[in-house]
């Protein structure tokens, strides 16, 4: 495999990459009796409810509509009905959200979009619609609109899909390429028809031996190449990931279409195949349950809105006290309430224990450029966070703190167990709501 | 099912200021040994009772004075206190190195607040205050006594180092004194401040820190090879004058202070730029005051006026960002 043509960003780190569950094929997780569906899935604006409490509702019906362009409609993920909308506090805001909880109460009745044909008899135009209608949002974690993504206002001539997967412990991706490798490339040709690009690039770190080389079968006969990355975390990183394949560092507070660029997930590229295709909306996806606190690791596909718990106990945790990750564990979150549902952004349940994610109280920095190092985007942690700590937000601007991609390198290898992503997420909020004033 | 909360990431190298420090003193391990082989069971006493006194004064200052309940040792006290016993002769008295020691825990550390907030080395102000209060302690060097483990290192006949000699009698003399210097101050048999004496383990010491990716190698390689070319221009230039470039990085205090201080973390820069900066730096300063100053050796005073300046040296070093284009040189 040849990994010499690509060109490796500076920092990054090499967490253990324990990918329990690479081997597991993917299960459909048995469908829940109770669905928590917070209407904030992704980012942007939250959809608007155009169904109430006591509505019957059928799988894949739109329970709630798209609120501005950026913004996607939300579809029932069950038959059954609406049994109340409620405020709850939101796992990764923290504060309160609409949450719609619906009950199962037939088997599925399937709503499917309109029309459905072949996938490559859809004009660009409505390949952005179908995107649109299906709820279709950035798979990988991130959740941006997909529509929005493929409606660039600037030239797009390359297409990469992200099958990077440089998270530890998460395997999903892996899975569905090795499983669903056809469905990923006809989807990525979709996204190159929807927004005039030629060339179809899909990123895979190189520890993924069945996934290259299903995806290199798959994607011979569309014109895709694959690109063997080297595993280095944040590989996965969009701006990252744009400079390993073409060497073009997307601008400072940019987006990948300055470069010519749109990336999407492998999953998301599959969400949008069978959308066309099927004519199916978001209403379920692959992820990964692992962790040294599950005893069986395992990937899955669940409906949005199946209550953690349910999931867990699909892989037998362990008795003790246990960290429960929205997501893998170096960007994922930590959820207090496992009665929560997952969201179209949930790409994996990761289990920690206690001897794992706990560390030492933090101490003073000893400047021992292990951040500056690790950095992938080459900033200063350290300076950061002194400046954080003095509650200097203006300076910490200047320090380039909107550039930083929260990969959490910097905290990984801080021997001050320091927090730097948390103090920088919450100086980033403060810079915006400054600059909103 | 009970949960923990937190931030991410939630996995952690495990690698804590302590492992590194514990690091640290493995590295200093073999020049300690070498120290205790060559002046006995008094240097002995001097090291162990430095790293535990700087220890003491470190936890006394935190916890009692400061009232810092969360404070737990993390070893780099007891580094500081084994670097000073280095950097003194062999024969210093009990409470001379006491006081030193102090200097070096208190004012070079404990008053701007504890480790990461010093400005400079502590051990090396903790020496300049040595060095300018006990000037005579500061240059009384025990002869090498090899294997004398009972023979108290203040009561061996004292001689000259190859720099003291070499600025009081000329190079000739000094060659004269020390036969083959290169190959002796290489492995070290040589007199010398304690920790100082071999090139050799040093180097296997800095080996060590450098595989585990505690240190960094530009500041050593600056700094030593600044001092080999600068020394050579001057040795070129007269020959009979000046030590050959290759005996001139090998004696004195140059490895131990290019190795294990002027890479301590705290008081040197961040970016690969200004390690380079900061290794060029105190190479030429120390050549200066070796061979145009008043003292015979300008390892101390190089790395603390370099020290000064790492501030600045960080402003005009920063990488170029990631997507930015590089705006100051």
């Amino acid at each position: 495999m040849n990994i010499l043509n690509v060109w490796k960003f500076k920092g990054g780190v090499h967490p253990p990459t324990k990918k329990m569950a690479k081997d597991s094929k993917i299960e459909n997780a048995v469908v829940s009796k109770h669905f928590y569906i917070f209407l904030a899935q992704n980012s942007g604006n939250p959809p608007k409810p155009i169904v109430a409490a006591g509505d019957e509702v059928k799988t894949g019906q739109k329970i709630a509509e798209a609120d501005g362009f950026v913004s996607v409609p939300l579809h029932s993920p069950v038959t059954g009905k609406v049994v109340e909308i409620k405020k709850e506090k939101h796992p990764v805001t923290g504060r309160p959200a609409d949450l719609m909880v619906i009950e199962k109460t037939r088997e599925d009745e399937w709503t499917k979009l309109d029309p459905v044909k072949p996938y490559t008899d859809y004009s660009a135009d409505e390949i952005k619609k179908r995107v649109l209608d299906a709820g279709i949002v950035g798979l990988g974690g991130a959740t941006f609109p997909t529509h929005v993504k493929l409606a660039p206002s600037k030239k797009v001539d390359t297409i990469i899909l992200n099958g990077a997967e440089c998270e530890p412990y998460l395997t999903i991706d892996d899975r569905m390429m090795i499983e669903n490798s056809e469905e990923i490339c006809k989807g990525g040709v979709a996204i190159a028809k929807a927004v005039g690009a030629q060339k179809i690039f899909v990123g895979i770190e190189e520890n993924k031996d069945k996934a290259i080389e299903a995806m290199k079968k798959a994607g011979a006969p569309l014109g895709i190449e694959v690109v063997v990355l080297p595993a280095k975390y944040p590989q996965g990183s969009e701006k990252h990931l744009i400079f390993a394949i073409t060497k073009k560092e997307v601008p400072s507070g940019g987006l990948p279409m300055d470069v010519g660029v749109v990336v999407d997930n492998v999953s998301t590229a599959r969400a949008i195949y069978r959308a066309l295709q099927y004519g199916e909306p978001l209403i379920e996806r692959g992820l990964t349950i692992t962790g040294e606190g599950v005893k069986t690791p395992k990937n899955v596909i669940a409906r949005i809105g199946t209550p953690i718990s349910d999931l867990l106990a699909l892989s037998s945790p362990l008795e003790e006290e246990l960290r429960v990750i929205m997501g893998g564990p170096m960007t994922g979150i930590a959820v207090e309430n496992i009665d929560t549902g997952i969201s179209k952004g949930t790409s994996g349940i990761t289990v920690l224990t206690k001897d794992i994610v706990e560390k030492p109280a933090e101490t003073n920095c000893i400047r021992c450029y292990r951040c500056v190092e690790a950095c992938p985007t080459n900033l200063e942690p350290y300076l950061l966070y002194k400046q954080f700590k003095k509650k200097m937000f203006n300076e910490m601007k200047e320090t380039h703190l909107m550039d930083c991609i929260e990969c959490g390198s910097c905290a990984y290898v801080c021997p001050a167990n320091i927090d730097h992503v948390k103090a920088f997420k919450t100086a980033k909020l403060v810079v915006r709501t400054l600059g909103r004033r | 099912m009970k949960l923990t909360l937190g931030p991410a990431p939630h996995i952690h190298d495990r690698v804590s200021t302590r492992r590194i420090m514990i690091d640290v003193l493995i590295a200093l391990t073999p020049a300690a040994v070498l120290s205790v082989l060559m002046w006995g069971w008094y240097m002995l006493l001097i090291e162990l009772g430095s790293m535990a006194l700087a220890e003491f004064l470190e936890f006394f200052v935190m916890r009692i004075l400061r009232k810092k309940k969360e404070f737990v040792p993390d070893l780099s006290a007891a580094v500081t206190g084994l670097l000073l016993a280095f950097n003194v002769p062999a024969g210093i008295t009990w409470w001379t190195m006491a006081v030193g020691v102090m200097v070096a825990i208190i004012v070079g550390k404990e008053i701007f607040g504890g480790i990461g907030n010093n400005p400079f080395n502590p051990a090396l102000v903790g020496r300049l205050f040595m060095y300018i209060s006990f000037p005579v302690a500061m240059i009384t060097w025990p002869e090498v006594k090899f294997l004398h483990f009972w023979t108290p290192a203040y009561d061996i006949a004292t001689t000259a180092t190859p720099l003291g000699e070499a600025k009081l009698h000329g190079v000739a003399a000094a060659s004269q004194l020390f036969h083959g210097l290169s190959w002796t101050s290489f492995l070290g048999i040589i007199p010398g401040s304690a920790g100082e004496t071999s090139a050799l383990l040093l180097i296997i010491g800095f080996l060590y820190l450098w595989w585990r990716k505690i240190v960094s190698y530009e500041i050593p390689v600056a700094y030593i090879g600044t001092t080999f070319v600068i020394s050579a221009l001057f040795w070129l230039a007269n020959p009979s004058a000046y030590y050959d470039p290759v005996t001139s990085i090998m004696v004195g205090g140059l490895m131990l202070g290019a190795l294990f201080m002027a890479t301590d973390p705290v008081t040197s820069p961040v970016t690969p730029r200004g390690k380079w900066i900061f290794g060029i730096g105190a190479g030429v300063i120390t050549v200066l005051i070796r061979y145009v100053g008043a003292y015979p050796e300008g390892v101390n005073f190089a790395i603390l006026l370099m020290n000064a300046l790492v501030p600045f040296i960080n402003q005009f070093t920063k990488r170029k960002v990631f997507g930015t284009v590089r705006s100051n040189g």
